[in-house]
């Protein structure tokens, strides 16, 4: 335990006296903790869309001959993204090609009159113009989705309306009333009235002009009645499909909260990790081990020193980033002891990991790109939510990544970040497994140190 | 410090095979060999880094210090930090008095707050043996703790080396250079193949090759070596 101190002490001050390192210990969390902070306290945010309207001002949709009161398209969209008024297509492409628009949005001077052709014998095709700039894969896929989602809407609108004003002629035909067109008002009978009518005057009828007259009545209660039914279907022609969302299982934490984990993880795996395996390569790349351990300090004191120095600096780091975050997002304080306890955990399991791989290879360069190229995908993999790839390649992903500590750690963290979700035993258990198998791993790999 | 029927393999491979080796206090002994011959392995062996499948090593006196051939030392920390770690690992009562006897041996005194990655390959050789010091060894082992040095760094060490002998520490160091181990070690252990094939002093070996191979005799004591290696069939 003598040595362990002093060891622990001398890699401290190998640290400061590398001021690139010390600096990216302390820059690094910090820069994570600001950008993350940052973009989750904006929110999912409104995209921006350039939005230019070609449609004469005071055109309106035409359903039989009768001008539909407005839909408040633009409202709608506007209400969605951040819409960017320009006068001409010029402009809109430029906002685009420039990126201070997400995309654009160009509702052509005849779309009112091509929705009103759908009434007609000689339906056109209504169409909308957007601009996008696919400059990457994930903007290109994100643009597709905000303009389907959007039109979506704005289809909903429209038929909404018309299903709106097709329910109101409906109940016309069945109830009766006032009909304005051609700028008269004719009074409509209805169903309703007409059986009624023609019940009252049956009987007054000679008996040979009933039945037929009886059939007439009987077709107008049966249409009434059927009329009826159609009102509510024509309601729901808008949005035949409801959705009713039940959550069966996976209870997660809000977005925000799952994100600071993410990140926290992520810093605390590099850290540790890097910092671990870089500090054991280094006892080999100066020649140290054979002499340290000659009796001056045990390889499992030694592994231990080197687990205890990447937690206390893993734990500064992450505690330092959380706090960090706080700026932004408020945390709960109260749950910090939660956070104490997930980070250990987290890192000391990282740390045996970052041991084994120290115990790997010679040199510091060689074990730290090694420690990226274990612990970047591994981030990435523990990352992929079920349904995103087939069952299959998921339970993969799922059994390898359960052999690394990322995807526990990041559990643990979240769980301790905010009560909702999953509790934080099982992470904690499996990182505990892991641990031990690293350790075991660490101790087999320092043995082949002994050998000069 | 006695070793007897040392064995070391490697698999199938015979790094030593039965190397016996008796050094008293005081005396400089040198390990000399072609490359491969099984001098490192020996030292290693001696300071109980390796273990060896056949046997035995005694150390009369207890502690052995060990040198290895490349500096163990911590290049980031300065010549003070490393004496002073090292002193408190090996758990020494008053670890500041004792790396101020060190710096005063290796004559750093005036450079112990430097880092020790600027120093040259030599003071970083002498920092290397101080720290073998440190646990005031009865025997001290080299390994070949000349290599890259130039000639005013090699004798600065070797007049640090003697002066320890001096003193009453044994020392026992492998070379490659043949004319260092004539001038300095006072006995010599001739390795080949992993065999002992001669162990005594410079005057004992001339001997042995004008016996052996009496044409080098009168030649440079390098040239006579070989011959002598030579006539061994190595």
């Amino acid at each position: 335990m003598r040595g362990v101190r002093w060891l622990l002490l001398k890699d401290l001050q190998i640290l400061r006296r590398s001021p690139l390192q010390a600096v990216l210990l302390v820059a690094y969390p910090i820069l994570i903790a600001v950008l993350v902070g940052f973009a989750i306290s904006r929110g999912p945010g409104n995209p921006r869309v350039a939005f230019l309207n070609e449609v004469p001002a005071g055109t309106r949709i035409n359903v039989g001959g009768q001008e539909l009161p407005q839909a408040n398209v633009k409202g709608r969209i506007c209400a969605r993204v951040d819409c960017v008024f320009v006068h001409d297509r010029d402009e809109a492409e430029a906002k685009v090609k420039s990126g201070d628009a997400l995309a654009a949005l160009i509702l052509p001077a005849n779309l009112v009159n091509k929705i009103n052709s759908l009434s007609t014998l000689t339906p056109g095709v209504p169409e909308v113009e957007v601009m996008v700039n696919e400059e990457n894969a994930v903007k290109a896929e994100l643009v597709d989705d905000r303009i389907t989602s959007l039109l979506a809407q704005a289809n909903l609108a429209i038929a909404r309306r018309i299903g709106s004003e097709g329910g109101r002629y409906l109940n016309l035909i069945v109830n009766g009333g006032e009909f304005h067109a051609l700028g008269g008002t004719f009074h409509i009978l209805g169903l309703r009235t007409t059986a009624s009518i023609l019940k009252a005057v049956t009987p007054a009828l000679p008996k040979s002009l009933r039945p037929p007259l009886e059939e007439v009545s009987e077709f107008a209660t049966q249409a009434r009645d059927n009329l009826d039914v159609a009102k509510p279907l024509i309601d729901r022609l808008a949005q035949p499909i409801a959705v009713d969302k039940v959550v069966v299982g996976g209870e997660s934490p809000p977005l925000e909260i799952f994100a600071i984990a993410v990140a926290a993880t992520l810093t605390l795996a590099f850290v540790v990790v890097l910092l671990v395996a870089g500090s054991l390569a280094l006892e080999r790349e100066e020649n140290a081990f054979p002499r340290l351990t000659r009796g001056l300090v045990s390889t499992g004191g030694l592994l231990g020193e080197k687990v205890l120095l990447g937690i206390a600096v893993g734990l500064l780091v992450t505690l330092l980033m959380l706090f960090g975050m706080q700026m932004f997002v408020p945390l709960e304080l109260g749950r910090v002891w939660l956070w104490l306890i997930a980070i250990v955990a987290g890192g000391g399991a990282l740390a045996a990991a970052g041991a084994a791989l120290g115990a790997a290879a010679r040199e510091v360069r060689a074990v730290s790109l090694l420690a990226f190229m274990v612990t970047l995908p591994v981030a990435f993999l523990s990352l992929v939510p079920s349904g995103a790839v087939s069952p299959t390649v998921f339970d993969l992903i799922r059994y390898f990544t359960a052999l690394f500590p990322f995807k526990p750690a990041l559990q643990a963290i979240t769980a301790a970040l905010d009560e909702t979700g999953p509790g934080i035993g099982g992470p904690l258990l499996h990182l505990a497994i892991l641990f031990v198998a690293y350790t075991a791993i660490a101790r087999i790999a320092l043995r082949r140190f002994a050998a000069v | 410090m006695r070793a007897s029927g040392i064995v070391k393999r490697y698999g199938d491979r015979e790094a030593l095979r039965g190397v016996d080796l008796e050094a008293v206090p005081g005396e400089m002994v040198a390990v000399i060999g072609p490359n491969g011959a099984g001098k490192t392995t020996l030292l290693s062996i001696l300071a109980g880094i390796t273990k060896p499948d056949a046997g035995e090593v005694e150390s009369a006196n207890g502690e052995v210090g060990w040198v290895p051939q490349q500096a163990a030392l911590y290049r980031r920390l300065t010549v003070e930090e490393n004496l002073l770690l090292f002193a408190r690992l090996e758990g020494h009562d008053d670890p500041r008095a004792s790396i101020e006897e060190m710096l005063e041996l290796t004559g750093l005194r005036e450079r112990r707050g430097e880092v020790v990655a600027r120093l040259s390959g030599g003071n970083q050789q002498r920092i290397n043996i101080a720290i073998g010091l440190l646990s005031r060894p009865a025997v001290l082992l080299l390994d070949e703790p000349s290599v890259g040095l130039d000639p005013r760094q090699r004798a600065r060490l070797w007049d640090f080396v003697s002066a320890l002998a001096g003193r009453g520490t044994t020392v026992i160091f492998s070379t490659h250079d043949i004319q260092e181990a004539e001038r300095y070690g006072g006995r010599l252990l001739v390795l080949a193949d992993g065999e002992a094939l001669f162990d005594g002093s410079p005057e004992e070996l001339r001997e042995a090759v004008r016996r052996e191979a009496p044409e080098a005799a009168d030649r440079d004591f390098e040239t006579a070596f070989v011959a002598y290696l030579h006539h061994r069939g190595h």
